[in-house]
């Protein structure tokens, strides 16, 4: 059974068709990579999944529902995250809160009027998020301001905000991209070591195929709005289409 | 975001204690007059709502004014039907804000950022101008809403006095004072003032918890980051709309109490230099922070007051002590600083301030605590040294 399921997705901006009768499954508890060159329509696919744009066609459904027309927080109450191209944290609260405040969101659904309870008297909240946070290796980074951190540690922050709700997807829009080598290793380690740990579902988006062919169970390549090849990581390397579509690309 | 409760409980006892001790404390400054003492803690309330909207979700709203018009004319209005007693007054005052704030608020919250601000603040004008002439029947327009020796009060006891009442809690009445004088300084306790001085210290307890709560943080979070807090599972617009009607209360319950320690309502006070003035103290205060918006208040009212007062002949009383020419160049400048001139004053403070400290006198304190801590480490370090 597959539990993210694209079908048939279509999406014009003008005269370009940026996805072209896109269809993709991604299996339940996989890594599934899609890659391709810049412009291929990448991000555009990942926007309809997550409410930020409609399909002129098509269907898209997790675990049997649908994802399209929905608003971002019912998107989350569903189960799924998402992980930006740039970080999106809480820059001027410290690391802790950042992660509070997903645990509470949570806990608590969209909306939740306790003006008057203390959080500090909340401990089930608390010891979540610092456990999450020594789960990534930033336990002594909790007290500092999350605009402080290096971009590397923003990633993994933002990652940990979003595995702290247990969600059933987790989406990343090129996680590496703009990163230092350092950090991308980094990243890369990190997503393998979540992996091991809890066998959540990942649709990982990257223009560098290098970052995934360790991570991913399949991948998919995407080039000017068209699925072109869909396999596992060792056949898709050699892949003569793909390889022409990465040079047609550059070219 | 702090989670130390000691410290918030010290901030809290500090409060309590340095308003309750205002009429002492701020009668060597001229300001311990139960007018002024009143108007300080009115507006110190008015701001420490304004701030749950502003200084937690970071949305400006230039239409708090309406709120405050609309609590003091509930307020008359129960004054005028059912009784002077102070408490269903101000009741009225927070339900009647309160809704309206729901309907503005639901309306302005579709926009963010200056749209947001332009909405409401003709929301405001709108409602300044309903108050002002249309709706007459409910706000006597120009004239202002008034008490009456006619007016029904069908809860108190026929009046036989032949003077309007006063406003009172269960018979003591709000313009009661007592006065005592030492050292050549009068000192004024004030029914009125004690009663908004303990509403207050009400507000800023409610308004503590309400920043150290999930909801408290939740709205700091979309100051900081909407797009992150809807992709985190949470709705922002129930989280905003409900700062916003928790602010319009307060400021509503503000409006109240102007109306309880002078019983009448006009459709100037939501004009928009009124709406303007809260902005003001908030950010000369402090944004964001607990106390600032407090102290902001108080700046503004004591400039407005006592600055404005002090004239030519006042100067010139001071400056007697230089040689003429001298005395008549200082009076010659500062008259354009003081007196009317008391806008340029603050107007400079307010540039200075926003200049140099963008946290607000919040930020000044703090920077001078530091440095004064710091100093105390240094020198503690010191003294062992010496000791050797
Ligand atoms: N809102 C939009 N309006 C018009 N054209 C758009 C819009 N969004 C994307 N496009 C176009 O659609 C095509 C696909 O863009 P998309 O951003 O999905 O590519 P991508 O695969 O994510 O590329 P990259 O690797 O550079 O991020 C591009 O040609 C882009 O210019
Ligand atoms: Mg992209």
């Amino acid at each position: 059974m597959s539990y993210l399921e694209i079908r048939g997705v279509n999406k014009r901006f003008g005269g370009l068709q940026a996805l072209d009768d896109v269809n993709l499954s991604v299996e339940a508890g996989t890594i599934h990579a899609i890659i391709g060159p810049n412009g291929a329509g990448k991000s555009t696919l990942l926007n309809t999944f997550v409410g930020k744009l409609t399909p002129d066609s098509g269907t898209v459904t997790f675990d049997g529902q649908s994802l399209l027309g929905i608003k971002p927080h019912e998107i989350n109450q569903v189960g799924v995250a998402r992980v930006f191209q740039t970080p999106e944290i809480f820059s001027e609260l410290s690391v802790l809160d950042n992660v509070i405040i997903p645990c509470l969101a949570k806990r608590d659904g969209s909306f939740k009027l306790n003006g008057l309870s203390l959080l500090s008297r909340q401990a089930d909240i608390r010891e979540k998020a610092e456990q999450m946070l020594i789960d990534v290796n930033m336990q002594d980074k909790r007290n500092m301001t999350a605009s402080s951190l290096s971009r590397g540690d923003k990633r993994r922050l933002e990652m940990a905000m979003c595995l702290s709700q247990d969600p059933k997807l987790l989406l990343l829009d090129e996680p590496t991209a703009g990163m230092a080598r350092a950090d991308t290793n980094n990243t890369i380690d990190l997503l393998a070591e979540i992996q091991e740990k809890r066998k959540i579902t990942k649709v990982v988006i990257e223009h560098d195929m290098h970052v995934v062919f360790s991570l991913a169970q399949k991948i998919s390549v995407l080039a000017q709005g068209h699925v072109i090849v869909e396999d596992k990581p060792e056949n898709i390397k050699g892949h003569p289409k793909v390889k022409e579509a990465y040079l047609g690309g550059t070219s | 975001m702090k989670h130390l409760t000691k410290n918030d409980r010290l901030l809290f006892i500090f409060f309590t204690i340095m308003v309750l001790a205002g009429p002492i404390i701020l009668a060597p400054f001229g300001a311990g007059y139960p007018d002024l003492l009143q108007r300080f803690a009115i507006f110190g309330l008015f701001a420490v709502g304004f701030n749950i909207l502003f200084g937690m979700t970071g949305y400006l709203s230039f239409g708090h004014a309406a709120f405050l018009g609309v609590g003091s004319y509930s307020a008359v209005w129960m004054f005028k039907l059912l009784t002077m007693n102070v408490i269903p007054a101000l009741f009225l005052s927070v339900v009647i804000s309160g809704l309206f704030a729901l309907l503005i608020g639901f309306v302005s919250l579709r926009r963010s950022g200056i749209y947001f601000s332009i909405l409401t603040l003709a929301f405001a004008q709108m409602s300044y101008n309903l108050a002002y002439s249309v709706l007459t029947p409910i706000t006597n327009g120009e004239t202002g809403l008034q008490l009456n020796l006619s007016d029904p009060r069908i809860l108190d006891a026929a009046n036989t006095t032949g003077s309007i009442p006063s406003t009172n809690l269960f018979g003591l009445t709000m313009n009661s004072t007592a006065k005592f004088e030492l050292l050549g300084l009068v000192f004024q306790f004030n029914v009125g003032f004690y009663f908004c001085a303990l509403i207050l210290i009400a507000g800023f307890y409610i308004a503590m918890r309400i920043a150290r709560s999930p909801f408290g943080l939740m709205l700091l979070a979309i100051k900081t980051n909407q797009t992150r807090l809807n992709y985190t599972g949470v709705n922002t617009r129930p989280y905003t709309l409900a700062a916003f009607v928790i602010s319009g209360m307060y400021a509503g319950l503000a409006g109240g109490l102007m109306a309880i320690t002078d019983p009448l309502a006009g459709a100037e006070r939501m004009q928009w230099t009124a709406s303007g003035e809260v902005v003001l103290m908030t950010i000369l205060g402090g944004v964001g922070t607990l106390l600032g918006p407090v102290l902001g208040a108080g700046f503004i009212k004591y400039f407005e007051n006592i600055f404005s007062k002090i004239n030519d002949s006042v100067l010139e009383s001071w400056f007697s002590f230089l040689p003429e020419g001298l005395s008549d160049a200082m009076v010659f400048v500062l008259h354009f600083f003081v007196g009317k001139g008391w806008h340029l004053t603050l107007g400079l403070l307010f540039m200075l301030v926003v200049i140099f400290l963008p946290g607000g006198l919040m930020e000044g304190g703090t920077r001078l605590y530091n440095a004064f801590r710091s100093k105390d480490t240094k020198s503690s370090k010191d003294e062992p040294k010496a000791a050797e």
